[in-house]
């Protein structure tokens, strides 16, 4: 197996067949296996050779690999470079050209400055020439005159002729100008001077006393404004109770200030200012509170309303102004009714109340008059029974006194000598006897 | 209104005495007086040469002529017309001459401004101040007639001199600091004396009435400076008008600037503007606001009204010759209202002479070269 393999290999490898089946001796024929294994072996060089030439290659591709890379990182590196450098330098460029043109613009501004100094030094450098010239005319004059004189003969003196003379404006004869004189015009002088200053310091005086009492009017105005905020927002400044404090103190200081006494002295005035001044700081700072608080009132009624604050405000100060028109309304529709119901219903008022006695009285006395038909019922059987009992009382006595009768006579006839004669004694004794017994009987009833 | 005939004069010298009876006018050579009710002439008075300034003097008694080129002066009395009076300067010539407060001194300023020469009427006594300065006002006299303040330049340098009117004692004497002093000016109150620079420079100076120096003020350097200046009545506002066409308003406590008046070509910010409306096609305005009042000049013959002009309005501003001196810009006039409630100022090339107020605060008068315009403050307009 493995001969027919390798001759197999050994074909395809173009080389001459080294044995074949149809060789008599199966002894291989030794020059071609020499030949084969010689090709073999040149084959073997030469793909070592190859494979030393790729090698070569291959180191020399890679070195030249590596060699490309680190140009093209030196390359890039360069390229950041010089991107640096190029940015750096249009920056510079930038400013350079800014410079320039405000370069330019002083250049300007100067330029016009100097051609201002120009014309003032043209106008200046006129007025001067003029000047000059006025002067020089005069001087040609002068010097005329001067060569006019001096060649004039005849000098005409200054002279004044006057008819008389008349006295002084204000009557007064002209004094002597002596050192009293010269000291009485310098006193006067002096004196001008004062009263002017006098005056101007009297009209000072009055004008500040008049600024001092306006600006502690407006302290008190501003301290009072103050105090009333204070009142309605102590609950909400708790963080300002330390200055509080403070400004209790201070007010407390203020009081002391009296401006009738107080109005010429340095201090009083700068205590003054001072006060004034702390006031204002504090309205304004009150007053900048309270914007901020509008303003975040008016962004949250804006956030839940949608409308534009103003607007909102409007709305609701005319809810509230409605609002308010009812409730008058209603009072004064409530005070009409009880006015008119406190004038002309009293009477209704009075029934009213009374019916509500009424009812108590019936029932009170419906009460009492059930217990006094019962008492009265009561009365009625306990009569009855009286007179039942009368009745019967008054047989029972007329029972019993027919027989006391009836007894007594007995007893008489039993007591009397005789004692025969009952019948007709009878009828007397009961005559006597009912007469006694009536008697008896009426006393009895009338002791009942 | 009614309009009297025509009287001819010259050299606008036309004068109604201060007492306000008569008024004097001259005509060539002679001094004529008349009545100022009825014009009748009073008196006539001939005086030697043409009279080239005529002045009555306070208490109206006397009016003085003065003939510059003959250096001639002649005093003339109402009360006594035969009474003369002639001062001859002699050959050093005259050049101005007024009266002083009280009425009985004349000053006569010599040409060149060598001297000044104090004659007086009640005495034989002669004054001479020396080393007068030329210069635009040199010579004030404070309101109440006491002081007199006079500009003096002596080598080189200028000084103020302040007399006592009574008998001309010099009571103080001092250096001003200024390059070249320009104008002097007392305030009503005669406290305070206003010293201001020629138009090079900008620069106030104040003075009290014993020569101390009070306060300085310079609105700006280089450009030309101060060209006008009055005081308000009260003595509590000094007003500067300048070349740079705005107005100044100082305060009195403490001398500096309290208000700043411009005068901008286009006017928008005044209450109302009155233009005149003429004719000719050569608009001029005029208007009448708190800062303000300009009238141009026109042919007197021409038909011109009044029309308020709406804002905004703009001034037809011409442009001055730079090259020339004394350039015709900026505020040349001002005039405070009695009341110191108004202040009426001149910007520019208009040709208005001078703004007189009436005592009474509340109209104005323009004079210009040919006409006069009158204008009323209606008090409800202009009530700031």
């Amino acid at each position: 197996m493995n001969l027919f393999l390798t001759l197999k290999e050994v074909s395809s490898l173009g080389l001459c067949t080294i044995w074949t089946e149809l060789d008599e001796s199966s002894d291989l024929n030794v020059v071609t296996v020499l030949n084969c294994i010689y090709d073999l072996i040149q084959l073997h060089r030469r793909s070592l050779r190859t494979l030393e030439n790729m090698e070569v290659e291959q180191l020399k591709s890679s070195s030249k690999l590596d060699y490309l890379q680190l140009s093209i990182t030196r390359l890039k590196e360069q390229l950041e470079i010089s991107k640096r450098e190029n940015t750096g330098l249009l920056e510079r460029e930038r400013q350079l050209q800014q410079k320039v043109k405000s370069l330019q613009n002083c250049l300007k501004n100067e330029k016009e400055e100097m051609q201002k100094l120009q014309n003032m030094i043209a106008s200046r450098a006129t007025q001067y020439n003029h000047d000059m010239k006025r002067k020089e005319r005069d001087l040609n004059k002068l010097k005329e005159r001067l060569s006019q004189l001096l060649v004039d003969k005849k000098e005409r003196k200054q002279a004044i002729d006057v008819l008389n003379y008349i006295g002084r404006a204000d009557g007064k004869r002209s004094v002597w100008k002596t050192e009293k004189t010269e000291a009485k015009h310098e006193g006067e002088m002096y004196k001008t001077l004062l009263s002017d200053y006098d005056a101007r310091q009297r009209d000072l005086v009055l004008e500040n006393a008049e600024l001092r009492r306006v600006l502690h009017q407006v302290k008190n105005d501003m301290v009072s404004l103050l105090h009333l905020k204070k009142r309605t927002q102590k609950g909400v400044q708790n963080e300002r109770d330390g200055t509080q404090v403070a400004n209790s103190e201070e007010e407390q200081e203020e009081e002391g200030f009296d401006p009738g006494k107080e109005l010429f002295s340095v201090h009083a005035s700068e205590k003054l200012t001072n006060s004034i001044r702390l006031q204002w700081r504090r309205l304004k700072s009150h007053v900048e509170q309270l914007d901020s608080q509008v303003s975040l009132a008016q962004v949250n009624a804006g956030k839940s309303s949608e409308t534009t604050p103003p607007e909102t405000h409007e709305e609701e100060v005319d809810k509230l102004k409605l609002e308010i028109q009812e409730c008058k309304d209603l009072i004064q529709t409530q005070q009409h009714l009880l006015q008119h119901q406190l004038s002309s219903s009293c009477d209704e008022i009075t029934s009213l109340r009374n019916d509500g006695y009424m009812l108590q009285e019936k029932e009170r006395l419906r009460g009492e008059w059930k217990t006094l038909e019962g008492q009265r019922s009561i009365f009625e059987r306990e009569r009855k029974n009286f007179t039942e009992a009368a009745i019967r009382l008054s047989h029972e006595r007329k029972a019993f006194e027919e027989d006391r009768a009836t007894w007594l006579k007995h007893q008489f006839l039993s007591l009397s000598p005789c004692g025969d004669p009952k019948k007709p004694m009878l009828s007397n004794p009961t005559g006597a006897s009912s007469t006694g017994v009536c008697v008896s009987l009426s006393s009895e009833a009338c002791r009942r | 209104m009614n309009f009297s005939e025509v009287f001819k004069q010259s050299n606008q010298l036309c004068k109604v005495s201060p007492d306000g009876k008569y008024l004097a006018t001259c005509v060539q050579y002679r001094l004529v007086i008349r009545d100022v009710n009825t014009l009748q002439i009073l008196n006539l008075y001939t005086c030697l040469d043409q009279i080239s300034h005529m002045e009555w003097s306070s208490d109206s008694l006397f009016i003085l002529c003065a003939m510059y080129k003959r250096g001639l002066v002649q005093v003339w009395s109402l009360e006594q017309p035969d009474w003369h009076c002639k001062i001859d300067e002699g050959s050093i010539g005259l050049v101005s001459s007024r009266w002083s407060p009280d009425g009985r001194h004349i000053l006569n300023t010599t040409e060149f401004h060598l001297r000044i020469t104090v004659w007086s009427l009640c005495t034989k006594a002669v004054s001479y101040i020396k080393y007068p300065k030329a210069c635009q006002k040199g010579l004030d006299f404070s309101r109440d007639g006491c002081y007199m303040a006079l500009a003096e330049r002596r080598d080189c340098k200028d000084y103020v001199s302040i007399f006592v009117c009574d008998d001309w004692h010099l009571l103080r004497h001092f250096e001003t600091e200024t390059q070249d002093l320009s104008g002097l000016e007392w305030s009503p109150n005669g406290c305070v004396l206003a010293v201001w620079e020629s138009c090079l420079e900008y620069k106030m100076l104040l003075y009290s009435l014993d020569g101390r120096l009070l306060s300085t003020y310079s609105a700006y350097e280089w450009s030309l400076g101060i060209k006008s200046v009055s005081w308000s009545p009260s003595s509590q506002f000094l007003a500067i008008g300048s070349f740079d066409e705005k107005v100044r308003i100082l305060n009195h406590i403490t001398w500096k600037k309290i208000a700043q008046f411009e005068h901008p070509a286009i006017i928008d910010n005044t209450k109302t503007v009155y233009k005149e409306i003429e004719k000719r096609p050569a608009v001029s305005s005029d208007e009448m606001s708190l800062h303000d009042i300009t009238v141009a000049s026109s042919l007197f013959s021409t038909q011109s009204k009044y029309d308020i002009s709406p804002l905004p309005v703009q001034i037809p501003v011409v442009k001055p010759d730079p090259d020339r001196a004394n350039p015709k810009i900026g505020v040349s006039a001002l005039a405070f209202s009695s009341d110191s409630r108004y202040i009426a100022t001149k910007n520019g090339g208009f040709q208005v002479h001078s703004l007189n107020w009436h005592c009474s605060g509340d109209s104005l008068i323009l004079i210009g070269k040919d006409q006069l315009c009158l204008c009323y403050m209606d008090a409800d307009q202009n009530n700031q």
